[in-house]
């Protein structure tokens, strides 16, 4: 008997997403499109945010001129740049040029995971058009450095094919331009949607975006201040998993179990590393590079099992914060009422996070009924809802009727969740899974944001009535007045403004203290508004320059 | 045509419209003066909900218990109906005092000329149940008339009051299709008749027969054609011809409970007019067809419906039915299951009715 015969081969890690580039959301040409646009936006803003500057974005996405007047999916060339403060020429190529390299490969809040999205875009680009993907970054040193560079796919490597150097005085940030296969006319509205829900939760970003059809939206900046950038942290004992372990034993330097405990993981002190090694019964001064992979397979449960550690801190997390958050909505979706619930961090499985919540009502954008709008670590997820926590809650789990709101009611909720790692459910980063922790601090915030709305309605109701009793009466005593006179025969009305007072005597206290109370709530300075058209031509042709 | 005897009625049409617009002027000045002095007017009536309906042995008819309903412009809720009936008896003051009619029709309109809407007609249909209930008297006292059908014809000379005709005279033998009763008939001062009765019949068709057979001469007969179910116009007409000349009231209808139930109204009123007392004439008497003459006059009929079965079960809950003639016939309905109409009589020839079925009950009705 001959046994069929099997092939094994290592792969590399840009080609196991080539094969599986549907998990990471780019299925096809529209949902590619769209995918390459956040991932690379999503890069620009962590940028910006970790150089502490304000973010200014251009995006650009125009038809490739050879199918100009073809119809979709067609080849369209994407660019994107920012303000941020550049890269250093000599990581360019790793950076741009190599899955799974990044700045990000550590436990941090930010957009990303793993530095993979950007690249993801680039090899996507490369494999449905063969161009090369152009990169242009200065660091502010007066020189900008261009590359033009393909990807080895098989051995997950940079092959450079143009290097430059130009003249860039006094201007920092990076440009990306790549070619890919997309189909415009079916992402449109995703990626309008996108830059709409981004500019809600970065109202401290000026974004303009050129469309396919030459259109230029132009999401404005509303506020100075930006959220404190996020630190990275060590991991929490909870959180650790055996490779982990393995990788950080091989990587640090420490000689005995004891000194790696307290040096390597998040809240473990001296006094808390002897406790649990006590525990585990381990000994204290065991050597680190004797350790065999079943010890550390038994340290790993021992963590795990462990549970006197300390919570992990939310320090390191960056929430929104409610000022900016409101100031995003109010740009974006113009509402009557806003009312923002944030919860004190919390933690899952070793990792820590904080669920920002608002809810918006009425104003001139948000349509009759409930909309839904997710974020996580400050990207908005716009696919899936229905497989997500807070629709889950939403839906099935909130009485509407306890807050008096109608199911058509215009009520917009935002929420946000920021963790230094997101439980998402699939790679695609489009919805969250369904944590017990998580779903009790959103249903929390949820909860606590329909509180305050519901006591600003019943408030706003009791105002409209009084309103609307003082209109009665106003309207319908002189009526009266007018038929006794004439019925009675005598020559004047009748003095009944006695009557008017009285009732606005009545009810005036009560009106004017909730006057006071909604005033408080309302703000009505809501009159930002999105421009379709560019309101800074200069400041877009200089954005453009630099890129050149 | 000679007339036999003079009556001049007792209440004359103009005194009556005095009254009413005394009333309206009344009720205008007490809440001018609430008004003046700071007090939220009010205005208290019986109430017309069917719990507050009873029947009042006496008067035989139905009329309103001790329960009141006040409007008042105090509350957020009843201000606007409040304002609704202020309105309508300052507009019917002005109707009366100009001597002008209108109907209800032109009420839901009017209201919008002096911006007090009205969401709809049965709205303001409502109001004027209202103001009927606040002075007990029907919406005719208010110069708002229903849409006419029914005619009236006979010996009777009236006098209108109406703006144009003040003073002018009229026969009501003069023209023999017979005359509207509408407002101007309605408030016209009876003069003279040499009329004995007044014979209420339920439909043109025989109202017609009667005139060509000359039954106002042969019977000396006002003959009164209510068309079904008399308008309050034609009952209030019916208890003037009663009242004010004390002629006798003689009702013949089909042979139907339909038919007996017209009768009954004009007798003792309806439950929707409990509120009102000048509609009734209790002596007026109802002479056919009863279900016994479809017996005894071998008259060709027709079987009961579902309908008339079910009317006739929900007139014997009515305490006017529990006894006497009125609950017989009822009976004798369900008893022989069939109905006829008065047209019925034709089969003994076209004149049947007159030569022979009305003299023999209108000496009948001697004994009753």
């Amino acid at each position: 008997m001959v046994k069929s015969q099997v092939t094994f081969a290592e792969i590399s890690p840009s080609e196991f997403f080539y094969r599986n580039r549907d998990l990471a959301g780019f299925s096809n040409p529209s949902r590619a499109l769209y995918s390459a646009t956040r991932e690379l936006v999503e890069n620009s803003l962590d940028a910006c945010e970790i150089g502490g500057v304000l973010p200014d974005i251009f995006v650009r996405i125009i038809p490739s001129e050879p199918c100009r007047d073809l119809a979709d999916p067609k080849t369209y060339v994407l660019k994107i740049q920012d303000n941020g403060p550049g890269i250093n020429p000599k990581f360019i190529p790793q950076a741009f040029g190599r899955v799974f390299f990044g700045s990000k490969f550590k436990l941090k809040q930010a957009r990303g995971m793993f530095g993979m999205g950007g690249t993801m875009s680039i090899l996507y680009g490369q494999i449905t058009t063969h161009r090369p993907v152009t990169v242009v970054s200065s660091t502010g040193d007066g020189n900008a450095y261009k590359f033009e560079m393909m990807l080895n796919i098989r051995k997950n490597e940079p092959i450079i094919m143009h290097k430059e150097k130009l003249p860039a005085e006094g201007v920092t940030g990076t440009s990306v331009e790549i070619s890919l296969q997309g189909d415009y006319f079916r992402a449109a509205a995703k990626i309008q949607d996108y830059f709409r829900q981004t500019a809600v939760v970065t109202p401290y970003a000026n974004i303009v975006f050129v469309d396919a059809l030459g259109r230029q939206f132009f999401f404005e900046r509303a506020t100075k201040s930006m959220p404190t950038t996020p630190r990275a942290t060590l991991p929490h004992p909870h959180g650790i998993d055996v490779e982990a372990l393995r990788r950080l034993l091989i990587d640090k330097k420490e000689n005995t179990l004891m000194q790696f405990m307290y040096n390597n993981f998040h809240r473990v002190g001296e006094n808390t590393a002897r406790k649990f090694l006590e525990y585990a019964r381990m000994d204290k001064n065991t050597d680190t590079k004797s350790l065999k992979t079943k010890h550390i397979v038994t340290l790993v449960d021992a963590l795990h099992r462990y549970d006197d550690f300390l919570k992990p801190d939310g320090s390191c997390l960056s929430p929104i914060g409610k000022e900016i958050l409101e100031a995003g909505i109010k740009k974006e979706l113009q509402p009557e009422f806003i009312a923002t619930s944030i919860r004190p961090p919390s933690a899952y499985s070793g990792f820590p996070f904080i669920v920002e919540v608002s809810v918006a009502y009425g104003g001139k954008f948000l349509s009759s009924g409930l909309s839904l709008f997710r974020f996580a670590n400050r990207i908005p997820l716009l696919y899936d809802e229905g497989s997500d926590i807070s629709y889950k809650i939403v839906r099935h789990d909130i009485d509407w009727k306890y807050y008096h709101i109608g199911s058509d009611a215009p009520i917009g909720i935002i929420t946000h969740v920021c963790s230094t790692k997101i439980p998402y459910k699939t790679v695609g980063k489009e919805y969250l899974s369904d944590r017990p922790e998580l779903e009790r601090e959103l249903k929390n915030a949820i909860r606590d944001s329909l509180r305050q709305l519901k006591t600003y309605l019943s408030r706003k109701g009791s105002i409209a009535m009084v309103e609307r009793k003082m209109n009665i009466y106003g309207k319908y005593l002189p009526l009266i007045a007018q038929f006794v006179t004439d019925l009675s025969g005598r020559e004047k009305k009748p003095n009944y403004h006695l009557l008017l007072n009285r009732k606005a005597s009545d009810d005036g206290k009560k009106e004017k203290d909730m006057k006071k109370m909604v005033k408080m709530n309302v703000d009505n300075n809501l009159d930002k508004n999105i421009k379709e058209e560019m309101s800074e031509v200069e400041r877009q042709t200089a954005i453009e320059d630099f890129g050149r | 045509m000679k007339l036999k005897g003079k009556r001049l009625s007792k209440t004359s049409a103009g005194n009556r419209k005095e009254e009413t617009l005394e009333l309206l002027r009344e009720l205008g000045l007490s809440m001018y003066d609430k008004m003046d002095n700071g007090v939220f007017p009010d205005i208290v009536f019986p109430s017309r909900s069917v719990r507050n309906l009873v029947y009042d042995e006496q008067l035989k008819q139905y009329i309103l218990g001790a329960n009141r309903v006040t409007r008042s412009s105090q509350n957020i809720k009843g201000i606007r109906p409040f304002t609704h009936i202020v309105w309508l008896a300052f507009f019917v003051e002005k109707l009366l005092s100009q001597g002008k009619t209108s109907t209800l029709r032109d009420v839901f309109y009017s209201s919008q000329a002096y911006n007090v809407l009205f969401k709809d007609q049965p709205e303001s249909d409502d109001i004027i149940v209202d103001l009927e209930a606040v002075f007990s008297k029907p919406r005719e006292s208010f110069s708002i008339y229903p849409e006419e059908r029914s005619a009236i014809f006979g010996d009777l000379t009236i006098e209108y009051t109406v703006p144009g005709y003040e003073g002018k005279k009229l026969n009501l033998a003069s023209h023999p299709d017979g005359y509207l009763i509408g407002p101007s008939l309605s408030t016209a001062e009876m003069v003279d008749t040499s009329a004995e009765m007044v014979i209420a019949v339920e439909k043109g068709g025989i109202f017609t027969r009667f005139v060509e057979e000359k039954v106002h001469e042969k019977y000396n007969a006002v003959i009164v054609d209510t068309a079904g179910q008399p308008p309050r116009s034609t009952r209030f007409m019916l208890k003037r011809l009663n009242q004010e000349l004390n002629l006798p009231v003689y009702i013949l209808t089909d042979g139907d409970v339909y038919g007996e139930h017209i009768a009954m109204v004009i007798v003792s009123g309806s439950a929707n007019a409990a509120h009102l007392r000048e509609l009734t004439v209790p002596t007026a008497k109802w002479i056919g067809i009863w279900g016994s003459d479809i017996v005894k006059y071998k008259l060709p009929s027709i079987p009961l419906t579902d309908h008339d079965y079910k009317r006739i079960s929900e007139l014997k809950r009515d305490p006017r039915y529990q006894k006497g003639r009125w609950r017989k016939q009822l009976d004798f309905f369900l008893k022989i299951k069939r109905k006829c109409e008065l047209e019925a009589f034709a089969k003994y020839g076209l004149t049947a009715i007159v030569d022979k079925y009305l003299p023999e009950k209108l000496e009948n009705v001697k004994s009753l």
